[in-house]
Parts: C-alpha cells; structure tokens; sequence
C-alpha cells in the first residue's frame, strides 16, 4: 500500500484537519466528528444532515454549505457513522423545523441512522428520512439487503437541499428527496479494486484483461466479472442496464452524472461522457444538465458510475439553484 | 455468573477478536468491504476502556455498558447488531452482582431477539444469526441435561455453546447471503465463511474459555 497517510488509524481524522484548514467557512467539530454549515442553525430552516462511511469525498462533507446539506457526518473509512455523531449533527442544526436525514441504503447506515432518529425525537427533533437505493446492479429482491445508495445521492442533496433552502418544510424536502431517488438509476463499472487504509491491502484481485461489471462503492466485488471491452461497448452495456431499470422515454429531459471512482483520469470520464451523450440522443433524451467528475467515490479505486436522474421543470430549476460548498458551487 | 466473570468474559473476547482481526478482515474482503476485523477490534477495545474505568454494580449492567459502547465506538452494522444484542442482555437480567445460568441463557436469547429485529436475518442467511442460534439452542439443551449447579452448569453450557457456534460458522459458507453488504455478491458469495458468524463464535468460545473450571 503506498498512501499519503501517517497512520491508517487517524486518516479520517487528519482528512478532517485538513477540510478545517481548506474551507474556514465550514464547522468542523473533531470532538463529534461532524462538519457543520458555518451559519447553522437558522431559524426556520429544516437542517440537512447525511453521513455515511468515509472514502467516497467529495461526498458527503464536500457538499455541505448553502443550498446543499447543513451537517456530514463522516464514519470510519466505508464504516457508517455512530448514532452519537448523527445525533450531534441533528441538535447543531435543527432550526425548529426538523431535520432531514438522506440515508443510503446500506445495511449499517440505516441501522445507524434509525438509531440517531430515536434519540434525536427522545431531545424533542422532528427527523424524516430519504432512503437513496439507486444502484440497480443490485436486485431489489428478499436475496439481497435491496438496491445500494450511490451516484444519485448527490442528486438528492443539490435539489432537497434547494428546497430546504428556499423555505420548504420537513415533509416537502423529504418527500422531494425520495422523488429524486425514484427518478434516478445508477450503474458502476470498475478497472481495479481499491485500498482501505486499514486493510492495507487491495479488497480483491483483477487481471490486467478484466473489469468488475456492476461494482459498489465500498471495493467490494461487483455482480460478475467480464473481459474489458472497449469504452463503446461498456457505455451501451451500462446504460441498458440504467434505462431497463428506470426508463426514460424519447423527448423527456435527464440530469445525467458521470462520476469517477477516484482513479479514472478525467480525459477517460470525457471520453466515455461522449458515448453516453451519443447514445442518449440516438434515444431521444434531453441531457438538460450534466455534471463530469469525481463526486462519489471509492477511495483508488479506478471506474466510473453513470447516473440518469428523469427530471421536470422543477427538478431543474431546484438544480439550477445557488449552491456554495466545497465541491459544487455555482450561481453565486 | 458475577461481575467480574462478565467483565472476564468481554475481556477474552477482546483478546480474541484483536488476535483474529485480521482473518476477520480478510474474510471480509472476500465478500464484504475488508473492515470487519478493524470495527470489531476497535469496538471491544473500546469496551475493555470502558469497563476498566466503571465500577458497574450489577451483571446486567456490564452487559449494558458494554452494549452502548460498541454503539457508540463500531458503527457499520456490526455496531448496532452486537451493541443490541449486549444491551438486551444486560437490560433482560435480574438486578444484583451474580446471576444463575439458566437467567443467562435466557439473556443470551433475549440478545438474539433484539438482534434479529434490529437486522431482520432469518437462520440460513449468512449472518451472525446463523452461529449465534445455534449456540443459544445449544446452551440450553446443555443446561435442560446438565442442570445449572454452580458454575459446572454454566461452564458447560458455554462450552456447548461454543462448539455450537462453530458448526454454525462452517455451515455458513455453502450459503448465498441475503442479508448485508455480501448480498450483493449475489452467488458469488457461495464458498466463502461469513465474517459475522465468525466473530460470534468467538464471542461465544471466549465465553467458554473464560468459564472453564
């Protein structure tokens, strides 16, 4: 393993120091091990909190700030948050009006996230909760702990997050947040594993000739493995698999992301944005908006994930709101 | 069982689950995210502080504290799962500084219990379930033939237990997971011995070592 790290224990903590030293205008409380909007708690506001494990930055605490999420709570690396932490994030930033947890669909985060809603509601906190479980190389079936949370969880954040900015209450900017979820599909490829501090060593092992075909985020093995194929043949094999899932028909708009795992230059991310773009207009899609970079990640791990989020005149305009956080600003 | 044999217990789990840490990571790396072995190892030497620095009066309440503190200190699921699980224990137990085994084992259940709410397995599902109902089954067919006089009861109980759980442990890797984040492996988790499992039987064969006469 070769890292830039002192020690694998402190990684997230030192990461941590370091997001404090870059971006003063954010809250990072090491003690809790929360990062936390500067002007929070605001009267008034449903607070914005997510959280999950660490190794996929810029999620989540890259996208704290205005009209995107008041608190990230970061856990171990790929290792959910404490109840503690979320807790910790609901009373810094609950306004009066609740607070929103987005959750991915992770078996500990929900466990956790769930655990933090009990207590936050024992301290008086009204919590409502988005489930994010976009990943459909994943079945939603009773063989598996249901789809996973990752690409569209972004999305969730921008546009609930505009929402929650603007003025929307609780029940609006959750339900919101689900409706996002519902209209997106994400599916990921990987070219190599990846390398947790801790483990120190690769998750799994790939031939030099081989690609992971429906991989997670957190360097587990994906669904199969396949013999790599040309970035043509991989973008129609991963946007079948998106629009079979969720389909979006001739003429209708799309928030497309083409996300990095963390180790895939961008010249490769452009490259296969090209594709994708190609195909999605031989479809009929209106690509309205897109976004070509590495926003939800696994660590070293080389791949990309592609996300199609159906969207509406609303979406759009929620999207197209102002937005100042460390890894997404625009509009201001 | 009193207090300083519940707190002997935990201990020897810490000491097991550090010195398998990284069989249990590994064994997560086939089929999960390759941190099984780090949340476990930090979570018990968490509760090793914890116990160290409290004077619980009761045996139930070493069980809680123990409980809250790998909830506080593991998350993932392996956090919550065994966070419930001793807290349930420590919550189900008559008050005082000594408990008979059979209010033990019917602890152990009731852990279980809040453990299978809390995660939703069902036994055959690849998870910690699958070690640690076998090992309660076990314990109180132990107790039913053996009765529970002193401490030869408890310690026998325990060892059953303990053999229990490892069968479980074996049994786990011709199984599919469909629970957890080896779920999505879907078949390709067949083959492999969960990690979950694995650490239970730990926990239950600290148990037995730390009860042995």
């Amino acid at each position: 393993m070769k890292k830039f790290i002192n020690h694998p224990d402190a990684v997230v903590r030192e990461a941590l120091v370091g997001l404090a030293a870059a971006h003063p205008e954010l809250r990072v409380d090491l003690e809790q091990q929360i990062v936390v909007r500067a002007d929070a708690p605001r009267a008034g506001k449903v607070g914005l909190i997510s959280g999950g494990g660490s190794g996929h930055e810029p999620l989540h605490a890259g996208f704290v700030g205005l009209g995107m999420l008041d608190a990230a709570c970061p856990g171990e690396v790929f290792t959910s948050p404490v109840p503690d932490q979320i807790l910790a994030a609901a009373k810094a930033v609950d306004g009066g009006s609740g607070v929103v947890h987005i959750v991915k669909n992770y078996t500990g985060d929900v466990m956790n996230f769930q655990m933090a809603a009990e207590l936050s509601a024992d301290e008086g906190i009204e919590v409502h909760s988005v489930l994010v479980d976009d990943d459909v190389a994943v079945e939603d079936s009773t063989w598996t702990a249901g789809r996973r949370g990752t690409g569209a969880t972004m999305l969730v954040e921008k546009i609930a997050g505009a929402l929650a900015e603007e003025g929307g209450d609780a029940v609006s900017v959750a339900a919101l947040g689900t409706r996002v979820n519902e209209a997106s599909a994400s599916f990921a490829i990987a070219l190599t594993p990846c390398t947790t501090p801790a483990a120190g060593r690769p998750g799994f092992e790939l031939g030099e000739d081989e690609m992971e075909v429906g991989v997670g985020i957190h360097g587990e093995p994906g669904r199969r493995r396949e013999k790599l194929l040309p970035a043509r043949d991989i973008a129609t094999m991963t946007l079948e698999a998106i629009l079979a899932a969720k389909p979006v028909a001739a003429g209708e708009d799309a928030i497309v992301l083409m996300n990095g795992l963390g180790a895939t230059p961008l010249i490769e991310l452009y490259l296969l944005y090209g594709e994708f773009a190609g195909l999605l207009e031989s479809a009929g899609v209106r690509i309205a908006r897109n976004l070509v970079g590495n926003y939800v990640t696994s660590l070293d791990m080389a791949g990309m994930s592609l996300t199609v989020c159906r969207a509406d005149p609303e979406l759009l305009r929620l999207w197209d709101a102002p937005v100042r956080t460390p890894a997404l600003r625009w509009g201001v | 069982m009193d207090v300083a044999l519940a707190k002997a217990w935990l201990d020897t789990a810490a000491d097991a689950i550090a010195a398998e840490a990284d069989q249990l990571t590994t064994l997560d790396a086939a089929i999960g995210d390759s941190d099984h072995g780090v949340n476990m190892n930090r979570g018990f030497g968490a509760v090793r502080t914890a116990l160290a620095g409290a004077a619980p009066d009761g045996v139930g309440a070493v069980f809680t504290l123990a409980g809250s503190t790998l909830v506080s200190k593991v998350g993932g699921a392996a956090g919550p799962l065994y966070g419930s699980a001793l807290r349930a224990l420590g919550k189900s137990l008559p008050e005082g500084p000594e408990v008979d085994a059979a209010a033990f084992g019917a602890g152990l259940r009731a852990g279980l219990d809040a453990l299978r709410k809390l995660g939703g397995a069902a036994p055959g599902d690849k998870t910690i379930v699958d070690a640690y109902l076998p090992a309660v089954d076990a314990y109180d067919a132990a107790l039913r033939q053996h009765g529970q006089d002193g401490d030869g009861g408890l310690a026998a109980a325990a060892r059953a237990a303990a053999e229990a759980a490892a069968d479980g442990v074996r049994a786990t890797v011709p199984l599919q997971a469909r629970k957890g984040r080896a779920s999505y492996l879907g078949e390709r988790s067949i083959g492999h011995q969960d990690p979950g499992a694995t650490s239970t039987w730990l926990i239950f064969q600290a148990l037995a070592d730390a009860t042995a006469p």
